[in-house]
């Protein structure tokens, strides 16, 4: 089938099966391979993606089913070429990965949730990141690094009388 | 970990949903796909045809209803259970539901993850089964170009089994309000939070205006093939000052007969005991939000 997207702002225009997960098409067939393929069964979270800005896991829908949707992965949240999000910026400096695995999906969660919540809680970042395993850190860096990036992105290029 | 082939379908209402549905026997419904994509994956199910009902916009609401019934919160069968968790009807009207939700599996998950599809999929462990059966919901479907509906506690029949007919598709669910000095309470207990629960129980209390129990619902789910509601113990407790000891008591006889799921997690034994206290903390949960609302609304 004959599918439409809008992937990091470009559209596309991709052949799938309809048995093609959306992980899949976007690591094969567009070749984004920064979502990646854990245990493809829902349990894991490394294939996160923003669908339409909300985090799903990109191996529980087939890309049929995505059809005209707006989806983001990690090559799409750098501001520019060479540059790194504030999010990714925080992960670097808490070093909040280790092995990497887990870390796009991480921060494209992180993305979603402070996109909503600008100021969350420490038990907010928990809650929403728990759907992510990471298998190296213990996770407390990353928690950091997402505060981190909380704190940098409130204070971050406003000018002073916008509203919060 | 790839599905095996299917064909697509992406009807644009029910009726032709139904009707795919009735052509193909090995054709499945799809709505969030939290559970069957997964299931696909596996190939543990394997669909000739997949009807996505995802882009039905009439099946996507939370409504208030008023019938003969009474008062009545609707939902659409592919509302999210995100929205739901967040809807300020339910929060308000159906406040069980916005406590059982957010131990659905993630954000990530209920994000995409519908009510229709977790009413319809029946796992013994869907806080939304045990919601639906603990308040009396009432589900719809829809079947042959009719509609059609069921008491939530004569649908679900075995572990993943309804009696939703052959051919049907389930459209949504009807929830009854409770006015008045109304408590919910809800527990579980899994191996991390999120996962699938070994136990749960949840509970809905009226209090009269003597401070004792004048509508009280009990139910405990993922311990039996599908969730229970503790009649008995609602009927001993009802009008009673619903104190830890007499619920404890009425919960361990009502329990005393059920047959609980044993596997490598959970022995029966441990379920049993578990259902007590996890039912007993909802009732007392319940009991105390009923009595912290000053006066009935």
């Amino acid at each position: 089938m004959r599918i439409k997207l809008d992937i990091n702002g470009l559209k596309r225009e991709v052949e799938v099966e309809p048995r093609t997960t959306l992980l899949d098409c976007l690591r094969d067939t567009l070749g984004l391979t920064g979502a990646h393929a854990g245990c493809e069964h829902g349990v894991c979270g490394a294939c996160t993606v923003l669908f339409d800005g909300v985090a799903v896991r990109s191996c529980l829908m087939f890309a049929v089913q995505a059809q005209g949707s707006a989806i983001t992965t990690i090559e799409g949240v750098t501001p520019g070429p060479g540059e790194l999000s504030p999010v990714q910026d925080a992960f670097c400096e808490t070093h909040g990965m280790q092995c990497g695995f887990c870390t796009p999906a991480m921060i494209l969660t992180a993305h979603a949730l402070l996109a909503n919540n600008p100021n969350p809680t420490r038990a907010e970042i928990v809650e929403a990141i728990s759907g992510n395993i990471c298998r190296c850190t213990g996770y407390a860096q990353i928690v950091e690094a997402i505060a981190l990036a909380a704190e940098r992105m409130r204070g971050a290029n406003r000018p002073k009388d916008a509203h919060p | 970990m790839k599905a095996a082939p299917f064909e697509y379908s992406r009807p644009a209402d029910i009726d032709e949903a139904c009707a795919l549905l009735a052509a193909d026997e090995n054709a499945r419904v799809i709505a969030g796909g939290q559970t069957l994509v997964a299931m696909m994956a596996m190939r543990l199910a394997r669909p000739t045809r997949l009807i996505d009902i995802n882009r039905i916009a009439a099946l996507a609401y939370i409504r208030q209803e008023n019938n003969k019934e009474g008062e009545a919160v609707a939902i659409g069968a592919i509302t999210r259970q995100c929205v739901v968790e967040r809807d300020a009807l339910i929060a308000k009207s159906v406040p069980l539901l916005a406590r059982a939700i957010p131990n659905i599996g993630h954000a990530a998950t209920r994000a995409r993850g519908t009510v229709g599809g977790s009413l319809a999929n029946a796992d013994p462990a869907a806080e939304l089964v045990l919601s639906a059966i603990t308040l009396d919901a009432v589900i719809e479907y829809r079947a042959d170009g009719e509609s059609g509906e069921s008491p939530a506690r004569e649908f679900y029949i075995g572990p993943m089994i309804t009696t939703l007919p052959a051919g049907a598709v389930l459209s949504g669910v009807r929830f009854p309000i409770w006015r008045g000095k109304v408590g919910v309470g809800f527990h579980e207990v899994n191996a991390r939070r999120s996962d699938f629960a070994f136990v749960s129980a949840a509970a809905q209390v009226e209090l009269g205006d003597d401070g004792k129990a004048k509508r009280i619902a009990i139910g405990v789910g993922a311990a039996t093939d599908f969730p229970l509601r503790l009649e008995s113990a609602e009927q001993q407790l009802k009008g009673g000052a619903l104190d830890d000891a007499k619920v404890r008591a009425a919960l361990r006889e009502a329990l005393a007969d059920i047959e609980p799921l044993e596997d490598l997690h959970a022995s029966a034994d441990y379920r049993r005991r578990v259902a007590v206290d996890l039912a007993a903390r909802a009732v007392a949960d319940a009991r105390q939000a009923a009595q912290g609302k000053s006066h009935a609304y």
